[in-house]
């Protein structure tokens, strides 16, 4: 228990904090210190009235009695008879219909603004800004060609001049191409150079980390990881389905690039994305 | 003064009579019950703070370009809405104290509500007449949880992305409904510019006044029915033994106000939280192109996500309709744990076929079967939250996360089955011994005699010892 001297002292020390922090703020401010002495100010005010409360609270309890809470039989009489002046309504059968009718087609009506909250999905989730000729460009802009990965190397592209597009993120890695097991379309491979989709099949985390070790990507998120040589089967983790695999080609310059949208639609699952 | 005042308001208002009884007002004191009162006190400074922040805050995807004093995100472009919290957090003074107080207020308001649920279940305080304050409450945890959801996602910054990235998905992922509901909620497909300004609007007007209104419901009941109270000396189901509000119980109460916000701000100027000058900006696009390793959500967060990782790949496929995979774990398994403890009070009152009225509370071991029930679910929460940092746990181990989240798929269903049984087997045991198991040394009264010499004098029976909810007999120091 604090005696009244500790309470005195709790409270000093809570009015010295606060001027504190006046000073510190004046002075630019700093946020350790403000924090700090913010504790102090608050915590003084608040062991120095617990103190006090635990002097006054003394062993003396008190007894109250509970009320009962549920009405007495004639109250609940009262209240159904009062409530039963209603009747004046359902003698009017036509009206109350008619009035039944009215606020169920306003609450219909009420519903049409929620259609307005987004677009309809539409063929959205299907496509990606990939087209047919669509060269392979990194965060930076730059064209990619077919040697400018070394072995082993990893890097984000997006269509040319569509970089926002978050759906069409795809990892392009360069790989052994005789490595390549069945699950991979070896058409779409270019001089090793293999491309996926970088947004997990699970629920849509970026597909980051390569171990090049394994040949395995790994999302971040849930652990799902996929067997780059192998069309990205799923080796490990909850992800459903490999990450689809992009159709990859070379142009006249010599730079890589999309034969064609993703075959499927990338991405986390939705209910009737297989029709 | 004041006393002219008080007459100047009852003249008009009336109210001395209801003055008079909330001041002698009766509330029993156990240190468990302080729980609620912390709840409310993080809200008040959930508001407070949140309040502040938002005369700074700019609710906005535009792209703008860094100038402030955070040298290596100068020249860096940006969302206006990551700007500005970068700009509260650097050149605003008081401004980062606030907003890590306003992280931090609520980590521990979910935390003091998770711990408050758990006494309330495990004390049986939620049955006849108290299930209505039950269903109220829960629905406070789960406003609650979104909005601090919510909260964290608006800074835009490169976690806070993974995080509403997965909630889109989570949303795709009910069938038929799916795609509508993720483009209508979102405002199109991910990542759509109307996110920062939608949950803006949910984060600081309505789900706020949701918790607000739900909040005084259920203080109001609690002042309708009268806390609940421990058995003991004097105490029974039909009278109240505690100390007054006014002035012991109050000052404690304000005190407690005090001491929790001293906490929230020693939290909120010495312990970082969120740093999201670390994760960097979320950029639409090419935010995938940022190396993310370990992402994890806040902790009430985290039993979803473990959830997401322990799921098995399966995806059952009929002629191309699916049931996709997040929809079981994310969607299915969270509604119905939520229904079930939503109806807990009317599921136990059936098993028991206990119907009547109860003010005082039971201790876990008054209830074996409850207590092993309350002991499961907090072993499946515990291992679902463990498997959300399962890359973090496995890095830290040095081993595979493969490896770890094999261990949790087996643990998830063991771990429950396994507390359960000790659970209710340790309060069955319990339920057998005295009353209090420690109740302190034993005492002996020593007389001397005329004569000179001493006497034991056997203790009377004591009365601190004995309970309404026990039938052996108290005896002292047993255990």
């Amino acid at each position: 228990m604090i005696s009244y001297r500790g309470i005195g002292v709790a409270f000093a020390a809570s009015g010295l904090a606060g001027l504190g922090l006046a000073v510190v703020y004046i002075l630019g401010g700093q946020p350790q210190w403000e924090g700090a002495l913010l504790m102090v100010a608050l915590g003084g005010i608040g062991l120095g009235l617990i103190g006090w409360a635990k002097q006054l609270y003394g062993d003396s309890e008190e007894t109250d009695e509970r009320p009962v809470l549920p009405s007495a039989y004639e109250p609940r009489i009262d209240f159904r008879q009062s409530l039963e002046r209603s009747e004046v309504f359902s003698r009017r059968r036509g009206l109350t219909g008619l009035l039944a009718f009215a606020g169920g087609s306003l609450a219909l009506a009420a519903l049409f603004p929620l259609r307005s909250l987004g677009p309809s999905p539409g063929g959205a989730l299907r496509r990606t800004a990939w087209r047919r000729g669509s060269r392979l460009v990194t965060e930076g802009g730059q064209a990619l060609r077919a040697d400018s990965l070394n072995r082993g190397g990893i890097v984000t592209v997006f269509p040319e001049g569509t970089e926002a597009h978050e759906d069409a993120a795809t990892v392009v890695i360069s790989v052994d191409p005789t490595l390549l097991a069945d699950g991979t379309n070896a058409d779409w491979v270019v001089d090793g150079n293999i491309a996926y989709s970088k947004i997990c099949t699970h629920v849509g985390c970026p597909v980051g980390l390569y171990r090049e070790s394994e040949h395995s990507l790994l999302c971040p998120c849930h652990q799902s990881t996929f067997d780059v040589l192998d069309g990205a089967r799923v080796v490990f983790g909850p992800a459903p389905r490999p990450l689809p695999q992009l159709p990859l080609g070379v142009d006249e310059e010599g730079y890589l690039i999309a034969l064609g949208d993703y075959p499927e639609p990338v991405g986390p699952t939705f209910w009737n994305r297989g029709r | 003064m004041l006393l002219r005042l008080l007459r100047w308001f009852d003249d008009r208002v009336g109210g001395a009579r209801f003055g008079r009884q909330a001041l002698d007002r009766i509330f029993p004191d156990h240190w468990s019950f302080m729980l609620g009162e912390v709840v409310l006190y993080c809200f008040i400074s959930l508001v407070v703070t949140g309040t502040y922040l938002t005369f700074f805050f700019e609710p906005s995807v535009r792209e703008v370009t860094y100038d402030g004093s955070y040298a290596p995100l100068q020249g860096v472009e940006m969302s206006a809405a990551y700007r500005s919290a970068l700009d509260i957090s650097f050149e605003h003074r008081a401004g980062l104290v606030m907003r890590q107080m306003h992280h931090w207020s609520a980590l521990v308001f979910l935390a003091s509500m998770t711990v408050h649920l758990g006494r309330v279940f495990f004390t049986g305080a939620y049955r006849r007449p108290r299930e209505l304050n039950w269903l109220i409450g829960m629905t406070l945890l789960v406003a609650s949880i979104a909005n601090g959801f919510l909260g964290y996602s608006l800074l835009d910054d490169l976690l806070s992305g993974t995080g509403l990235r997965v909630a889109y998905a989570i949303t795709l992922s009910i069938p038929l409904l799916g795609p509508d509901l993720a483009f209508g909620l979102f405002g199109g497909e991910f990542p759509a510019e109307g996110i920062i300004p939608r949950f803006y609007t949910l984060h600081v007007l309505v789900l706020p006044a949701v918790i607000a209104a739900l909040l005084a419901a259920h203080l109001a009941l609690v002042w309708r029915q009268k806390h609940t109270q421990f058995a003991g000396p004097g105490r029974t189901e039909e009278n109240i033994v505690g100390s007054r509000l006014w002035p012991a119980y109050a000052a404690k109460s304000v005190g407690l106000f005090f001491l929790v916000m001293a906490v929230l701000a020693g939290l909120g100027g010495l312990a970082q939280i969120n740093p999201i000058w670390v994760y960097g900006p979320f950029r639409s696009g090419l935010a995938v192109t940022a190396v993310t390793s370990a992402s994890q959500p806040d902790w009430y967060m985290g039993w979803l996500d473990g959830a997401l990782r322990l799921w098995p790949d399966w995806e059952p496929t009929v002629a191309g309709y699916a049931l996709p995979n997040p929809f079981l774990p994310a969607v299915v398994f969270p509604g119905v744990f939520f229904t079930l403890l939503y109806l807990w009070p009317f599921l136990e009152a059936r098993f028991t076929r206990d119907r009547r009225p109860h003010n005082l509370l039971d201790r876990a071991r008054d209830a074996p079967t409850r207590a092993g029930v309350g002991a499961a679910v907090a072993a499946v929460y515990g291992v679902l939250f463990l498997a959300g940092s399962n890359d973090v746990t496995a890095g830290a181990l040095n081993i595979a996360p493969e490896s770890l989240t094999t261990l949790y798929r087996v643990l998830v269903f063991l771990a429950p089955a396994v507390a359960f049984a000790l659970t209710r087997r340790i309060c069955r045991e319990l339920g057998r011994r005295p009353v209090r198991p420690v109740a302190g040394m034993p005492t002996h009264t020593i007389v001397r005699t005329a004569t000179g010499g001493y006497e034991t004098v056997p203790e009377p029976e004591s009365a601190s010892a004995a309970s309404s909810s026990s039938s052996s007999s108290s005896s002292s120091g047993e255990l």
